[in-house]
């Protein structure tokens, strides 16, 4: 397993470094939008594919991220912090987002979970429609800054592309050597059976905690590169749907395993694009396909191989 | 805040308040009742609210037109209720027949996002329907004011506060009183044993997401008079405040959803004296918060303990 | 010898139930103690008590040298507490030796920066880990089935996988919950043994429910008996096999009138 991937593994990304060039400005532009929800999957799926939180709140630290960006370097209040500095700063407000609705919440079971979780992603976005001053209301922010080093502003499709590449190697890269750690085994014991888990010596809830803020600071990544690259976003960027089609993707995708995360965005964002013709019954599909996906593969079109360690050799 | 001192304020709050408490508390019954049996939300509950709402809107649409409302508004009224249950039963029916059953031994989640599935299509096939434009309810009957010294009530709000009444009324009495109710009670206790003394909890199972179902469509046609727009969205955010009454009266407790419904909806009728009606959505996610926070089991308990 | 354990009144009520009422317990080093008692006389709960599943409404339970009532379960086996399950709990989708990587969870440290970075300490770390997970796959005779997913596992292996499991805790007192339970009696017999061996090897103590017994009176040093959650006998397996309100216990009037014979046969 290890070594079929180490084959393919830079076969896959150089083919992904040069297909902008060939498919063009407006492809590279849908690219862009996939490798977003790509890094938004990556980042739930920590949360619900390998500890087993049905989070269906997601978009709300998704908004954090993207707001704490906006109103930081826009001129809603004329503050102009550079991209590289606020990006680890909108990891952290959305993993204390995270971590500030999960300390209450994460003793809940799960159905419990999925409902408050639910609920809050729609207080979020009630909030940014409504507490003007702060946030503009439903008229947004406008006019955000474009990431920039010198002179070189990332402002086109392709070097958005690049750099949501890089995002999204950088949130695999973490995600992998999570799932493949202590953390991750007690995540997966967790999801097996809680109780157990805790017997054999697994803090819950701190394990609970962990995977909440950490699927939130990816998200926090995840606003933030997409407010930069909008350049205007507005509250109904994040309603439910956001969290919805996250969820959904990694589950078509195949739950827990990042291959699956990317056909999974490239099926749900990318799909429609291409079907642009039978746009109108893209979501009447898609609520099929789930109910469809539960009943007959469940596991997703490529389901995590529980893979050993390659210390083990 | 001096208009908090006017009895007329605080009775039309009331009054307001039981008439939206008494909706939540019909949506709230079919998350309670399917709970105490499946332990499994069911997503899609608002989406069978909605539906209901379009099932009454097409047949009181229909009276209109042929006339036949002119000459009978009540028995149009009526025929409206039916019909609208009857969608909702059967889309009930349907929904536990194909996205639930199938699952009911997988892994808790499995459920849980088929129920997404669901609600997903099926408020994107009624979007197809309306072609995605809001409706408007035809009014059969005006809406008038009784006028009670110094407050008033309208002929709606008195209507849906007793109509909600009557059917939670008759509920208790089916739950209690009849062989059918007993049985629902019997496989909420234990699916197993109830199945073992010759209930076929199947049949129960199905008869339970009707009843719920029917309540619910009771409810959208309720909703479609009192507030005369509908449109296909119009099941998600009365659905989840409907969860919210369920988990607060203790989510599979019968009586617990009915009073959960009616302080939820007196809960967000006096908080918009206190801040912007905008904020209304957010006093019930704020009460469910809460409450499972500080009172997981809900106000009178839950009937089923947690599964260990 | 020291006293490894002990409760002292330990009670607990679910509701107006008394599963366990003034429960005095004392277990020293090294020692198998035998925990018998009919169905519903409280053992698994005991179980549940001592490793923080529930929490306890009167009495205290003292391990080494400090009280652990109150505690949560994670924290119980990072003192050394380890237990097995009456219905097998395994982590069924995670393969043998992954089990038992769990299992050593508090005796490892890396935490998320660790795991991300992979610094020398956490692959020195894992690397010892999964080396300790083989060891214990070939203490318990599942030498080749690391790479099996537990739950593909026959089900001896499955009790044994789960001693091991819980043996990877490094604990002082393992707890099992009738590990012999639908055995076949070769594997009964094989099993016996093997706890045996654990507790001369290991030098652990161990509390044990059984219902065979056969195991238990051939293994365990001392027994005691619960019975509608009070303790009704203790004492050596001869002691308590001999005491006519175990038989009772087991057997009610009719065992009384049949003499004691029926314990014993």
């Amino acid at each position: 397993m290890m070594n079929t991937k180490k084959i393919y593994l830079p076969i896959v990304v150089l083919f992904l470094l040069l297909l902008p060039p060939m498919v063009g400005n407006y492809w590279t532009q849908v690219l862009g939008n996939i490798g977003i929800y790509v890094m938004l999957g990556i980042g739930l799926n920590v949360v619900v594919g390998f500890a087993g939180l049905l989070d269906l709140g997601y978009v709300a630290f998704y908004a954090i991220g993207a707001y704490g960006y906006a109103l930081l370097a826009s001129p809603h209040f004329g503050i102009h912090i550079p991209f590289w500095v606020m990006l680890p700063g909108c990891v952290a407000l959305a993993a204390g987002g995270g971590a500030l609705l999960g300390i209450p919440v994460l003793r809940m079971r799960g159905d419990y979970l999925a409902i408050v979780t639910l609920g809050f992603g729609e207080i979020i976005r009630i909030l940014l429609n409504n507490l003007d001053p702060l946030t503009n209301g439903p008229r947004g922010l406008l006019r955000i800054d474009a990431p920039a080093m010198g002179n070189f502003v990332v402002n086109s499709p392709f070097r958005w592309y690049y750099l949501i590449f890089a995002g999204i190697i950088f949130s695999a890269f973490v995600a992998d050597r999570l799932n493949n750690s202590r953390i991750g085994r007690a995540w997966i014991a967790m999801r097996e059976d809680q109780d157990a888990a805790a017997v054999m010596g697994i803090n819950i809830l701190k394990y609970k905690l962990l995977a909440f803020t950490i699927g939130a600071s990816f998200a926090g990544i995840g606003g933030a590169i997409f407010a930069a690259r909008q350049g205007s976003i507005f509250p109904e960027n994040f309603s439910l749907m956001v969290s919805i089609n996250v969820l959904c993707l990694i589950i078509i995708g195949g739950m827990g395993s990042i291959p699956g995360v990317i056909l999974g965005a490239v099926i749900l964002i990318g799909l429609p694009e291409i079907l642009r013709g039978v746009h109108q019954y893209r979501m009447l599909a898609f609520g099929g396909l789930l109910v469809a996906m539960m009943i007959f593969r469940p596991t997703g079109f490529i389901p995590s191989a529980r893979r050993k360690m390659e210390l083990r050799e | 805040m001096s208009y908090l001192l006017n009895p007329q304020v605080i009775i039309d709050q009331i009054i307001n308040g039981l008439t939206i408490g008494g909706i939540y508390a019909l949506i709230a019954l079919g998350y309670t009742l399917v709970y105490g049996i499946l332990f499994m939300i069911n997503f899609a509950h608002g989406e069978i609210f909605m539906f209901g709402s379009f099932g009454g809107f097409a047949a009181l649409t229909y009276f209109v037109n042929s006339g036949f409302s002119d000459t009978h508004p009540g028995l149009s009224i009526v025929a409206a209720f039916l019909a609208a249950m009857v969608v909702s039963a059967i889309l009930g029916a349907l929904l536990e027949r194909i996205a639930y059953r199938p699952l009911r031994n997988a892994p808790r989640l499995a459920p849980l996002i088929s129920a997404i599935g669901a609600s997903i299509f099926l408020q994107n096939v009624m979007m197809l329907i309306i072609k995605a434009r809001m409706q408007v309810y035809p009014d059969i009957i005006q809406e008038e004011f009784l006028e009670f010294g110094w407050f008033s009530i309208s002929y709606f709000q008195l209507f849906i506060i007793s109509g909600s009444v009557l059917l939670m009324v008759g509920l208790y009495l089916f739950i209690q009183k009849t062989k059918t109710g007993k049985a629902m009670r019997a496989v909420a206790e234990d699916r197993d044993a109830a199945s073992l003394m010759g209930i076929d909890v199947n049949r129960i199972i199905l008869i339970t997401f009707v009843i719920g179902s029917a309540l619910a469509a009771a409810a959208g046609v309720m909703v479609g008079i009192y507030y005369t727009q509908i449109d296909h969205m119009m099941g998600f955010i009365p659905g989840i405040k409907a969860f919210t009454a369920a988990v607060l009266g203790g989510i599979g407790n019968v009586p617990g959803a009915m009073l959960g419904g009616y302080f939820l909806g007196l809960a967000e009728a006096f908080g918009v004296l206190f801040m912007p009606a905008e904020y209304k959505d957010v006093i019930a996610f704020g009460l469910l918060v809460l409450v499972l926070i500080f009172r997981p089991s809900g106000i009178l308990g839950e009937v089923v303990s947690e599964r260990a | 010898m020291t006293i490894l354990l002990q409760t002292k009144g330990l009670s607990k009520r679910f509701g107006g139930l008394t599963a366990l009422n003034n429960i005095d317990l004392a277990l020293e080093s090294c020692v198998i103690l035998g925990l018998i008692g009919p169905n519903g006389a409280g053992k698994t709960t005991l179980f549940n008590c001592l490793t923080g599943v529930y929490p306890i409404d009167g009495g205290d339970i003292i391990f080494g040298n400090r009280s652990i009532r109150g505690l949560k379960s994670h924290v119980t086996t990072s003192l050394g507490i380890a237990r097995t399950f009456q219905n097998i709990r395994l982590f069924g989708n995670m393969t043998a030796l992954e089990n038992i990587l769990v299992g050593q969870h508090c005796r490892m440290k890396a935490g998320v920066w660790g795991a991300i970075a992979m610094n020398r300490s956490t692959l020195k770390e894992e690397k010892k880990a999964f080396g300790k997970a083989d060891e214990l796959l070939n203490f318990v005779g599942l030498n080749d089935q690391g790479d099996t997913l537990a739950k593909n596992l026959p089900y001896g292996d499955q009790r044994r996988l789960e001693i091991a499991r819980a043996l990877a805790v490094k604990p002082r007192l393992l707890l099992l919950d009738e590990p012999t339970a639908g055995m076949n009696p070769r594997e009964t017999a094989e099993l016996t043994g093997f706890i045996e061996q654990i507790r001369t090897e290991l030098e652990l103590s161990i509390l044990l429910i059984e219902h065979d017994m056969r195991v238990v009176m051939g293994i365990s040093d001392r027994v005691t008996v619960l019975d509608y959650g009070v303790k009704i006998a203790e004492g050596s397996p001869e002691e308590v096999r001999k005491n006519p309100k175990v038989i009772e216990a087991y057997l009610g009037r009719l065992g009384t009138m049949m003499g004691k014979r029926a314990v014993t046969a």
